[in-house]
């Protein structure tokens, strides 16, 4: 679904990936860790278009096609979803207007009609209910007010109304509490698919506890060092990412 | 030779005979008391309208032009501007929309303005548009039948002089301010209201409706009175742009309203802003103010802002009667070179007055956008209250936002708030809204909607969608 080819990126003189590759397919959950400022968080803006960031060289595939000539609506409208690390407050305008206006682009993107209102609300406060969110959420400003957790939360409701054919999550567990990261990890795995693929991007352990990868990467300085299964992750939580730093010196 | 034979010669080119030719060709450029005194000629005004401007055009003679706006224009040349300009005959107009600028037609469209207006608003030639005269005499029919009376403001003076004399000039006086003078002394046309004792107007009055509306010139003037206990909600101006070869325009708006009466008034302002460079854009230099002269009676102002290269224009009330309202709700949008210096005064005169201010300031390109507001309580206004909502939204980042709010309050039972943001369409919040799928256009457009939505709501149901999609037009291509 993904393929990601020595990809160098760089923001302003910095470079950040230096030469990162990476295979998704359908149906697998992805875990890229790695310490911070490995470049993270820079693989997710970069696949969903944000364009701060320059391509210097490599090449991004997804179903086939060059990812990277595509707008970041026009990627989002193909089924890439991003998990934001740091939602952003749209004050003023409605949760549910936005999550209206999301469902209807990408459904007008796939030649079909706008989405019935009665149908989007009664669909938007069953995936509220599982994700432990008030109804309340949709009358308000987008992340308005929201707490850390409830951004989050919002995330996830947002991918889950989208259901989006490749999800990528930043850091969705930092900074939940137990409750949340549950919720957030439910959510997540009712999107579990063998059509759907899913890339956690995590700095931790944890959230692994309740969403079980079939792939760990792990990222030092702009590069995959090691790839494996889930048994990577607790290898790392046991030595650390001074030990990784070591092997991508070495 | 003395200057009053100077005057009489002068004022012979404009005597009986030459006026049929100033009807067809205009006046050439210049003001002096015989361009007044053909202006008044002209419209074949009773004497006391013709002393009226007279004493109007001398009290302009001694004023100088304000300064204090933060707005920035080289100096107006005033006796380089036709005081009255004739009606383009049909065969100088387009003769059908093929003959009309094809931008201006893609922005009808945008707009979605039905087509069969969009030939009356391009200024086609009547005869090539469709009939509106079946639609304005049942309008007129009905509007008698309540007694309410609505016409031109020279019909007016014409015809109910008592009216007009009684109330002109009774709220915004001549010498209020240098344009105000200058509007009294020259103003070509405008409307005039009569809401009778107890009427609830039966319908929203819109200068469309208005027979004779076209060519109202650089200088319009409106005066609506709303009697004992009536009601009137009155829409000016429209959506679609409005071009003019007059740069400068300086309207007067006079509303009274008498015991228990409401007005509402709601206007949009899409007047030429110039091009990207700020050239051609139109100086809008208005005086709006409505007096609550009766007890319990509420004066509102609602407007979107869009057009004009220079905006200078402070909707304001008058509270005197106790227990009166006064409210004001705006949008004003600058993008591109335009400048905005726009808010309101509200004076609190009688006891328990109460007012609400909102006001919604947005900025694009390299636009300055300014609210200027005064809220003034009297020693003798007991129980005044006020409040204030102050937001400003910036995108971009060349343009400027600023706020000068200003306070004499002489009463210490007064409450007043005031509350003032500014915001910032951020370059995150429209990539998030685009990795949600949404266009980079309609991701501003959202945003901006939701900012205005308070004021949007006061406007009337289909005035508030035209105002939106004119909302997007104007601010179309402002980031990136």
């Amino acid at each position: 679904m993904l393929e990601i080819k020595n990809l160098k990126v760089r923001i302003g003189d910095t470079e950040i990936l230096r030469g990162l590759s990476l295979s998704v397919k359908a149906g697998e959950v992805h875990a890229i860790m790695g310490p911070n400022g490995s470049g993270k968080s820079t693989l997710a803006q970069v696949v969903a278009g944000h364009e701060d960031y320059v391509v210097t060289a490599g090449d991004v595939t997804y179903m086939g096609n060059n990812l990277l000539e595509l707008d970041p609506e026009i990627r989002a409208r193909e089924g890439i979803f991003l998990g934001f690390q740091y939602p952003v407050e749209i004050a003023g305008v409605n949760n549910a207007y936005l999550l209206k206006a999301a469902v209807n682009a990408k459904r007008l993107h796939q030649g079909l009609g706008e989405i019935d209102a009665f149908e989007f609300l009664k669909v938007a406060r069953e995936k509220m209910a599982t994700l432990g969110m008030d109804p309340k959420f949709l009358n308000r400003g987008v992340n308005e007010g929201f707490s850390g957790g409830e951004k989050k939360r919002n995330e996830v409701l947002q991918m889950a109304m989208l259901e989006p054919r490749l999800a990528i999550l930043d850091e969705t567990d930092s900074g939940l509490d137990i409750d949340a990261l549950k919720a957030v990890a439910q959510g997540v795995n009712a999107l579990r698919s063998p059509e759907r693929a899913i890339v956690l991007v995590t700095h931790y352990q944890r959230l692994l506890d309740y969403i079980e990868p079939d792939h760990v990467h792990v990222l030092s300085e702009g590069r995959i060092v090691r790839s494996g299964d889930k048994s990577l992750a607790h290898e790392l939580e046991e030595k650390g990412y001074d030990w990784l730093r070591e092997v991508a010196n070495a | 030779m003395s200057s009053e034979n100077i005057e009489s010669i002068v004022n012979r080119r404009y005597e009986h005979g030459f006026i049929t030719d100033i009807e067809s060709h205009g006046l050439p450029p210049g003001l002096d008391e015989s361009v007044v005194r053909a202006i008044s000629t002209l419209k074949k005004e009773p004497q006391f309208m013709l002393e009226w401007r007279l004493q109007a055009y001398r009290q302009w003679r001694e004023m100088t032009e304000p300064t204090w706006a933060h707005v920035h224009y080289p100096p107006i040349d005033f006796e380089g501007i036709s005081y009255y300009s004739a009606p383009k005959s049909d065969a100088d107009k387009p003769q059908s929309l093929d003959e009309v600028d094809p931008k201006l037609l893609e922005t009808y469209d945008k707009l979605g303005i039905p087509l069969h207006e969009r030939a009356r608003l391009a200024g086609v030639a009547v005869d090539a548009v469709f009939d509106s005269v079946s639609v304005a005499t049942t309008f007129k029919a009905k509007l008698s039948e309540a007694g309410v009376i609505f016409c031109s403001f020279s019909e007016a003076v014409r015809e109910h002089p008592e009216l007009v004399q009684k109330y002109l000039g009774s709220v915004v006086p001549r010498r209020d301010n240098f344009y105000a003078a200058l509007n009294a002394a020259v103003f070509s046309d405008g409307s005039f209201v009569y809401i009778p004792k107890g009427v609830r107007c039966p319908m929203e009055l819109s200068t469309y409706f208005r027979i004779n509306a076209a060519n109202t010139g650089q200088f319009e003037r409106t005066l609506i009175i709303a009697d004992e206990g009536s009601h009137v909600s009155y829409l000016e101006g429209c959506t679609a742009p409005m071009r003019d070869e007059n740069q400068l325009h300086a309207a007067v708006v006079e509303l009274v309203a008498l015991e228990g009466a409401e007005i509402k008034y709601s206007t949009v302002q899409n007047w030429y802003p110039g091009d990207e460079n700020g050239v051609g854009g139109i100086y809008n230099f208005v005086t709006k103010r409505g007096d609550c002269r009766g007890d319990n009676s509420k004066i509102s102002w609602t407007q979107v802002e869009t057009g004009s290269a220079i905006t200078w224009k402070y909707p304001s009330c008058l509270l005197r009667g106790n227990n009166s309202v006064g409210e004001f709700y705006s949008v004003a949008v600058a993008n591109n070179m335009q400048q905005a210096d726009t808010g309101t005064k509200m004076i609190h005169i009688g006891a328990n007055t109460s007012s609400t201010i909102v006001s919604k300031g947005i900025s694009a390109g390299h636009a300055q956008n300014a609210y200027r507001g005064l809220v003034k309580v009297m020693p003798q206004a007991h129980g005044a209250r006020n409040h204030t909502q102050c937001d400003s939204l910036l995108i971009g980042k060349n343009c400027g936002a600023h706020t000068f709010p200003y306070m004499e309050i002489k009463n210490p039972s007064a409450k007043i708030e005031h509350e003032a943001t500014t915001s910032k369409i951020s370059a995150d919040q429209l990539f998030y809204c685009r990795q949600r799928g949404i266009s980079e256009e309609d991701a501003v457009n959202m945003i901006v909607n939701g900012f205005c939505k308070e004021v949007f709501k006061e406007l009337p149901m289909e005035f508030a969608v035209e105002a939106q999609a004119l909302l997007n037009v104007s601010l179309e291509g402002a980031v990136g």
